[in-house]
């Protein structure tokens, strides 16, 4: 049994949602019962591998514990908050997930830490925590919640990436018998949907995949990296939309992955369209406090360097965070350069200015915008190198 | 304060189309981008000893000028 990859997943998720639309509908809190069975999922698939539940155990207590404690610290610092401690926890917070992609990487030492399903994912959820009560903005975490937000299966091994105060502000509301009813039939369209984009359009797309592999010519190359891009398109909207739609069944607006990014018209727009809680992620947790931090200290002589080198950095963190791989290194490096070079063109190119809100050149810089796209993903599949 | 506010911004979107306007979508009209945004933040944090963190608000809560100024009084 695997997420939303099995029959047998899709049997236990059934029967699961029926005691969660029985509470619901009932206007009965749904916390505590979706807790539950968000354990009792992740149990069942990782049964088969006890040594990963036992990873996940031991990761879910480290993470609980940081939390709690810097938390407590953080209290009583007050105004004169430690950025000191407050790194240091931030990096043992880290620390399980870079173990792990050490791990898997072939030059690395030969070690097997916190090999589980799931803690890229869920390492952004602990990690938002700490820096949030850094921020002072978190002031109270319960043991319930945390598990609660932890843990949903439905995100639990690829995301959507929520934020827990928005996650804690859905998991304690009692819906009202017709706010319930609202949202367990916009959760069941979505997975609907999941299944038709991951099952059917995703696994079209695949056909192709297969038919270019081993490219040798430069039109399979074209002809690998749009297949592979509208695969991975489908194939992970259509995971979100199940895990979104999941979601909304135990109560829980799990925040949208995907919107349209193929209609993306230059590569900001790119990322504010895809996997955009990643993104959005990295936006607000890295981005933004590199710059400010950037700002304050004067790191840069202009404002123009130092945003090329936020982008770059904050896009090879990303490329890094799949996968110590060169090839995710490589699309890292790749999508921070773009980024870069849209900031400097845009805002310096005159021609840009006066031209951007044409019809005419907003299709090419669509147009050009999607191979650029096509060929990250390219980058992205291992294809090239 | 709110011309304070609104000199602030005029200096980050290098457009005085925000004096004109106090309810331009600062976001969608691209004078305010992720970029920009920090410089915003800093900024409010130097001037009026006020630390907004950048996942603290929402794109929603701080798209017009007319948002920024309100956001700031209620924390000031």
């Amino acid at each position: 049994m695997s997420f939303f990859g099995s029959a047998t997943f899709f049997m236990v998720m059934g029967l699961l949602f029926l005691p969660a639309i029985g509470l619901g509908v009932m206007g009965r809190s749904l916390r505590g019962y979706r807790t539950a069975a968000s354990v009792l999922v992740i149990g069942l698939v990782l049964w088969p591998s006890k040594l990963q539940l036992l990873w996940l155990a031991g990761f879910y207590i480290l993470e609980f514990l940081l939390v709690k404690v810097y938390l407590k610290l953080r209290l009583a610092q007050g105004d004169e908050r430690k950025t000191a401690v407050y790194r240091l926890f931030l990096v043992l917070c880290v620390l399980p997930l870079f173990l792990s992609k050490l791990s898997e990487t072939s030059w690395g030492p030969s070690l097997s830490l916190f090999q589980f399903l799931g803690i890229s994912y869920l390492t952004f959820r602990a990690a938002q925590m700490i820096i949030e009560i850094y921020d002072g903005i978190i002031k109270e975490v319960r043991w319930l919640d945390f598990t609660d937000f932890l843990l949903l299966f439905s995100t639990f091994s690829c995301g959507p990436i929520d934020r827990s105060r928005r996650y804690m502000e859905d998991g304690n509301q009692v819906y009202t018998r017709a706010a319930y009813l609202e949202l367990l039939g916009d959760g069941l369209l979505k997975i609907l949907i999941g299944v038709i984009y991951k099952f059917i359009l995703a696994a079209l797309c695949n056909k192709g995949v297969v038919f270019f592999e081993d490219p040798q010519s430069f039109l399979e190359y074209a002809g690998y990296s749009y297949c592979y891009g509208v695969y991975m398109f489908f194939d992970f909207a259509g995971y979100s939309a199940m895990a979104i739609g999941a979601g909304y069944v135990l109560g829980i607006k799990v925040p949208e992955n995907f919107n349209k990014p193929f209609i993306s018209i230059d590569m900001k727009d790119f990322w504010n369209r895809w996997h955009m809680t990643l993104s959005f992620w990295f936006r607000d947790f890295l981005f933004s406090r590199f710059m400010m931090l950037a700002i304050k200290e004067k790191w840069f002589s202009s404002r123009l360097t130092g945003a090329s080198i936020g982008f770059i950095v904050n896009m090879l963190v990303m490329g890094a965070w799949h996968g110590f791989a060169l090839h995710y290194i490589l699309y890292g490096l790749y999508h921070g350069l773009l980024l870069a070079l849209t900031e400097i063109y845009q805002k310096k190119s005159k021609f840009y200015k006066k031209h951007k809100k044409e019809t005419w050149y907003k299709r090419v810089s669509w147009f050009v915008t999607l191979n650029m796209v096509m060929f990250g993903f390219l980058l992205f599949s291992g294809a090239l190198i | 304060m709110e011309e304070k506010v609104l000199n602030l911004l005029e200096e980050i979107c290098e457009d005085d189309a925000v004096r004109d306007d106090m309810e331009i979508n600062l976001f969608e009209e691209d004078l305010l981008d992720s970029l920009a945004f920090t410089e915003l933040l800093v900024a409010i944090e130097e001037q009026f000893g006020i630390v907004i963190s950048p996942s603290e608000v929402e794109r929603k809560d701080v798209e017009t000028p007319a948002k920024i100024i309100k956001l700031i009084q209620a924390r000031s």
